[in-house]
């Protein structure tokens, strides 16, 4: 009898611990999954950063505010005028790359053979421009992105739930990846791009025209912007004329973290990303998330100053 | 089929080129020569529109192009091996001889088969990136490159420069094997000897001005060049 209550005692205490542990992996599980979901957006702002600095060779600091800017478009075609989600998300599209395009063309075209401060500076100027544009227009005041669509979210087990914007979301970021990934390495204009950024001079002897390609750059960045604007807008559905900056100094940060000039090193610095912080935000402490986020870029440039992927170049004279 | 007409140049203040004038006739090798800093590079970057002359006119088969945008250039028939041969480094061998016939509508297959013919080495190494290839190597692809778009005017600059006297004696040779297929040639070259050797005629520069020319049997006789130029 007694030995019965001992052995159902130590039962009862093996299923606590084993319960335990299973909360704690599903917890982790969870957070894993959320910062998945939040680095495949860091991932697609990373993508637009590393595609114009590999190949027009600068940091467009404003690519942040293409995603406001894609944001608003989406709220002001949907919200406002009742476009459908569809037609919405292409308008945003459509004006995203001609906003790349445009500001290539006002901004930096003038500053080719500038020296890259005069050129950051800029950038940086062009992304207050817009923030402020879109304070006149819009307002301070935050606007909500409607829901544009319903996807069922995916139930394992009990408590692992994902979501539909993390389907969406990391979904598309591959499709996305893999796509421009094809685009750079076996289309004709993916090698002139990949010339241009090598060799501007020598491109031209080739009779690449090296301002279209730019410009075309320009486009296929601000694309990524406006897809990385419908991940966000979808998410978190506020959005103000700053919420481009945090994402995009964090995917500036994740873009340098995988390489920067780097397509994989975009995707896997963006993820990496969004998973530590998420980690943090569980496990150490929401206050020190950011600390920890940029505490790790610092470390792994230290120990590697290309960043994960990044590619040394060597010359042969 | 070239006709430079009286060109100056200038880099800020400093006056690269003055009043220069010459002329390749269809189915020449003319060279270049002169010593470093003669402005032998500032010409050949002119004629390509990568620098502008102040004054005169550029012409190429009756065409004025002083003014054409470079990358329109190729599709005139001009292509040019630039000094230190800038091939893209990061991409493969057979992407680099891509990036050559960027201005035909598709790679042809006869022209790499014949840059193939001319440097079985790129074959070899048709995969390998650009930026592993030794120097020599790296020559053979920039000029690979550069005839992918069959042009009927080949400017390369010093495509002797740094290689080891049998590499030397190789590019030379392929330059004549392209010559006798009929390409006409614009060569720059600090290395006198070799050039005068395979040109029909060649124009001497002395700190941005032509000091003379001749044919290439000429000026290899000439007591003035063997003293400045060949050594002896």
């Amino acid at each position: 009898m007694r030995k019965c209550v001992y052995v159902g005692f130590i039962v009862k205490n093996i299923l606590t611990i084993i319960f335990r542990k299973v909360t704690q992996v599903t917890n982790l599980i969870v957070t894993l999954i959320q910062g998945i979901s939040l680095g495949s957006i860091y991932a697609l702002i990373a993508l637009g950063y590393t595609m114009v600095y590999g190949i027009a060779k600068m940091l467009n600091f404003a690519h942040g505010d293409i995603i406001m800017v894609g944001a608003y478009l989406i709220y002001t075609s949907v919200a406002l005028a009742h476009c459908s989600p569809i037609l919405g998300i292409l308008i945003s599209v459509a004006s995203c790359a001609l906003l790349g395009i445009v500001i290539e063309f006002l901004a930096y075209r003038l500053l080719r053979r500038a020296s890259s401060l005069s050129v950051l500076i800029t950038a940086i100027g062009v992304s207050y421009f817009l923030q402020n544009i879109a304070l006149l227009v819009f307002g301070s005041e935050p606007k909500s992105i409607p829901v544009l669509f319903n996807i069922p979210a995916i139930q394992i087990g009990n408590s692992i739930t994902i979501t539909g914007e993390t389907m969406l979301t990391l979904g598309l970021t591959v499709i996305i990846m893999t796509a421009l990934t094809i685009f750079i390495n076996k289309t004709k204009l993916g090698k002139a791009m990949r010339a241009v950024s090598e060799d501007k001079d020598a491109a031209m002897l080739m009779g690449i025209n090296v301002n279209r390609t730019i410009s075309i750059t320009f486009a296929i960045g601000s694309i990524m912007a406006a897809f990385a604007s419908l991940c966000y807008g979808i998410s978190y559905t506020y959005i103000k004329p700053t919420t481009g900056s945090m994402p995009g100094i964090k995917a500036f940060t994740a873009a340098v973290f995988g390489g920067i000039g780097s397509i994989p090193g975009a995707m896997l610095g963006g993820i990496l990303l969004g998973v530590i912080e998420k980690l943090s935000m569980a496990y150490i402490s929401t206050q020190f998330t950011d600390a920890i986020v940029f505490g790790v870029l610092i470390l792994v440039l230290i120990i590697k100053p290309t960043g994960l992927l990044g590619k040394q170049i060597r010359e042969k004279v | 089929m070239l006709k430079a007409d009286d060109l100056n140049v200038y880099y800020g203040k400093i006056h690269a080129i003055k009043n220069v004038s010459f002329e390749v006739k269809n189915g020449e090798i003319v060279s270049l020569i002169g010593a470093n800093g003669a402005g032998k590079t500032t010409i050949l970057h002119t004629i390509s529109g990568l620098l502008r002359s102040t004054t005169g006119s550029i012409t190429f088969e009756d065409k004025n192009i002083s003014h054409i945008e470079p990358h329109k250039l190729v599709r005139h028939g001009l292509s040019h091996v630039p000094e230190g041969r800038h091939v893209f480094l990061q991409m493969t061998v057979l992407e680099n001889l891509e990036m050559g016939a960027y201005s035909m509508k598709k790679v042809s297959p006869s022209a790499l088969k014949r840059v193939y013919e001319l440097f079985p080495r790129l074959e070899e190494r048709k995969n390998q990136i650009a930026g592993t290839l030794s120097g020599g190597e790296q020559q053979m692809l920039a000029m690979g490159r550069a005839i992918m778009c069959h042009p009927k005017l080949l400017m390369l600059d010093e495509p002797s420069m740094g290689l080891s006297p049998i590499l030397v004696d190789q590019i030379f040779s392929i330059i004549k094997d392209l010559h006798s297929v009929g390409t006409t040639i614009l060569l720059v070259e600090q290395n006198a000897g070799k050039a005068l050797a395979i040109s029909d005629r060649a124009y001497v520069l002395e700190s941005g001005r032509i000091v003379l020319s001749g044919t290439g049997k000429e000026l290899a006789e000439s007591e003035e060049i063997k003293k400045a130029y060949l050594g002896g």
